[in-house]
């Protein structure tokens, strides 16, 4: 119990650790990729946490990974394939759905769960400092599991109903890529105004609903009356869903146009994402 | 001490809080035209300090406790060091990786088991998961949870849940620590073991800031504090004296010192108490004579009244016992209105704060007319007892006896002396 003469052994102490210095206005040097970087350890570390709550006390435990996308499949396939007989582009609609709301599921997921993550996590920030980024970022992982386990579903689907495969099939991770990059920007910003503004919170099922409906989801993009249809494309979404199932099923590919459209949005989003993150995570702790 | 690398240094830290009075009351639409020109920037509100005008500097392995009321800006000034919040004016220089511990089990998860836990946290806090698998056993061992690993910790009693969230932050490594509050919960046992662990990390060569409102917990580890109050840095020095400043701010807020009035009491009660120190203010000089004073209100004698009296240490321990159950004693036959003193004539409390407990009861029926805790708060000082080579450090001892020593060797005259006389 000698812990109250500490002063007497100074003890050999690491060399000239570096110097951080803190002012009101240093946005710290390192970027944040460079941040994510620094701690991937705790990126994952916090996904593998969300997955394994997720299932946890859960009887069908990781099956609902698979079983989700396939319900809503399902409902899809009944209301619109059955009761309103929209076209599916000569593909069983089950599948053609299928397809499309697994890549819907892993851009909506994303966007969603990034945005409330920081508030969701309010405890944390209060109480330690490590890169915010983290935070948003560790959804990704998660998204991309649930994706993985969609398509392989997809795949034996497409086998048990004949459909062929093609090696068009190898660009459907570039597609999906994409869409994840697009709703990780979305998320960044949703989640940094959501520490201030709760009003995200509402707006956002609204608009996800809203997005849905104006992608190539329920539906194939040709039904879309040809007047509308560049407007159509501007959404970037509807390309990159499209450019997915085309890929995956060889159906209509999207404009090439709106491709390029789509991915240039996706990296502007991605910045503006970073940019507004980086300028307001600093003071997160003091408005959460 | 200037020979010593710095690891802190802080030059005019000040911090502004906005407390929003929500008058401005603008469209989503509008704010979100303002965030993008000045985020964050609150609409209209009063402005607060909650730190301002902040310097020091810590120089690499020294342990600081950090010291105030409630609202001085001790918090404030721990989120700006571990970097939580960024400081509105003033500049700050770290050397070295930085852990915080602002709250034991941050990020814990009921959910999940003890060992999920460990990684979890050890991530949050900033380790590596190499650096936690290494460390695993350790935490483990320190927190004595190795049956429960594999158990959610919402089934972990309290205490075990304080062990393991400790445990987990003992074992960071960073060159600068900084502590809140955090001993305040566990028994006192682990406590204890906290403080050797943090005393540890200090004598390691590394830097610890510790806040605490314990200042047995504050003398105990550190040799020097910063005494915060209004956001300002009222002292910067010696722990001890940096202590009676601290005890002379809060005998300020309290009116009256080392006294008790009991108010609208009936029945059988102490009426009041008073401790009389050697020095105003309620400070007691060690060895000095001590009186206690109460007087008792017993409109109901009893055969069997019995009135005892301890004196209680800041780690609630009772030091001394004093009573009166002399059968002969008037109170038990007579009502009135009774004063019963105490004299100690040298009251051997070691240094620190002290508080009375006091207890009026019938032994035969076991009533129990009164019952007091945290009477006459008082603060024995060691002023005036000078002693070599080792100053008076609080962890000592809890009760200074006096001795005399003889010191022999074959062929010559013995020594003599006395210790605390």
């Amino acid at each position: 119990m000698a812990y109250f003469s500490l002063m007497n052994a100074p003890g050999p102490g690491p060399v000239a650790p570096p110097t951080l210095v803190i002012r009101p206005d240093s946005a710290r040097s390192l970027g944040l990729v460079a941040d994510l970087w620094e701690f991937r350890d705790l990126l994952w570390t916090l996904a593998g946490r969300d997955l394994t709550l997720r299932y946890r006390q859960t009887i069908l435990g990781v099956a609902w990974v698979a079983l989700q996308p396939l319900l809503g499949a399902l409902i899809f396939t009944f209301v619109f394939g059955t009761i309103a007989g929209l076209p599916s582009d000569g593909v069983p609609y089950l599948i053609y759905a299928f397809t499309a709301l697994a890549g819907w599921g892993l851009f909506s997921g994303i966007v969603t769960r990034a945005s409330g993550s920081l508030v969701q996590n309010s405890g944390l920030i209060a109480k330690v400092w490590f890169p915010r980024a983290v935070i948003p970022g560790s959804v990704v992982p998660a998204a991309a599991l649930d994706f993985a386990v969609a398509l392989a579903l997809l795949l034996s689907l497409m086998a048990w109903h004949g459909v062929g495969f093609s090696a068009a099939m190898l660009l459907a991770p570039l597609w999906a890529a994409a869409l994840a990059a697009l709703a990780l920007g979305l998320g960044l910003i949703g989640a940094a105004l959501m520490v201030r503004f709760r009003d995200v919170q509402h707006i956002l099922p609204v608009a996800m609903q809203l997005l849905l409906y104006a992608s190539p989801v329920a539906y194939a993009a040709a039904v879309v009356p040809a007047r509308h249809r560049d407007l159509y494309w501007m959404n970037p979404v509807a390309p990159l869903l499209e450019g997915l199932r085309a890929s995956l099923l060889g159906t209509a590919m999207p404009p090439a146009w709106s491709v390029w459209a789509a991915l240039t949005t996706t990296l502007l989003a991605l910045a503006l994402g970073a940019w507004v993150f980086r300028r307001l995570e600093r003071r997160f702790a003091d408005v959460i | 001490m200037s020979s010593e690398p710095l690891a802190i240094e802080a030059q005019g830290l000040g911090k502004r809080y906005v407390i929003s009075t929500r008058a401005a009351a603008t469209t989503l639409a509008e704010r979100l035209g303002q965030l993008v020109r000045a985020p964050f920037a609150a609409s209209a509100g009063e402005e607060l300090w909650a730190l301002r005008d902040v310097d020091f500097r810590i120089p690499a392995g020294s342990a600081v406790g950090v010291i105030g009321r409630n609202g001085a800006g001790k918090s404030t000034l721990l989120k700006i060091l571990s970097r939580i919040t960024p400081p509105t004016r003033g500049e700050l220089r770290l050397r070295g990786r930085v852990g915080s511990l602002l709250e034991v089990g941050t990020g814990f998860h009921p959910e999940l088991t003890g060992r999920e836990n460990i990684f979890l946290n050890g991530a949050i806090l900033g380790m590596k998961r190499r650096e936690i698998a290494a460390r695993f056993d350790a935490i483990v061992a320190f927190a004595e949870v190795d049956r429960f690993l594999e158990t959610p910790v919402k089934r972990y009693s309290s205490g075990m849940y304080v062990r393991l969230a400790f445990a987990v932050a003992a074992h960071l490594e960073p060159e600068i620590l900084v502590v809140d509050e955090v001993l305040a919960v566990g028994d006192a046992e682990f406590q204890r073991k906290c403080l050797g662990k943090m005393g540890e990390v200090a004598g390691g060569g590394r830097t610890v800031i510790f806040v605490s409102h314990s200042m047995a917990a504050v003398s105990a580890l550190t040799q020097r504090v910063l005494l915060l109050d209004g956001g300002c840095c009222r002292f910067d020095g010696p722990t001890a004296e940096g202590i009676a400043r601290y005890r002379a701010l809060q005998g300020g807020a309290e009116a009256v010192p080392a006294q008790y009035v009991a108010e609208g009491r009936r029945g059988n009660h102490v009426r009041s108490a008073r401790v009389h120190t050697s020095d105003a203010g309620g400070v007691h000089r060690h060895g000095q004579p001590l009186r206690v004073e109460f007087d008792l209100e017993v409109p109901e004698p009893t055969s069997s009244l019995c009135f005892s009296c301890k004196l209680v240490d800041a780690e609630d321990r009772n030091i001394v016992h004093l009573w009166c159950f002399a059968p002969e004693a008037r109170f038990r036959r007579e009502a009135g209105r009774y004063t019963l003193r105490f004299d100690l004539p040298r009251a051997r409390l070691f240094q620190g704060a002290y508080t009375l407990r006091a207890f009026l009861s019938d032994r035969r029926t076991n009533a129990m007319f009164d019952e007091l805790h945290g009477l006459c708060p008082f603060e024995v000082t060691m002023d005036g007892t000078h002693r070599d080579d080792y100053a008076w450090s609080a962890g000592d001892c809890t009760y200074l006896e006096s001795a005399q020593w003889e010191l022999r060797r074959e062929g010559a005259e013995a020594q003599r002396g006395t210790v605390a006389p």
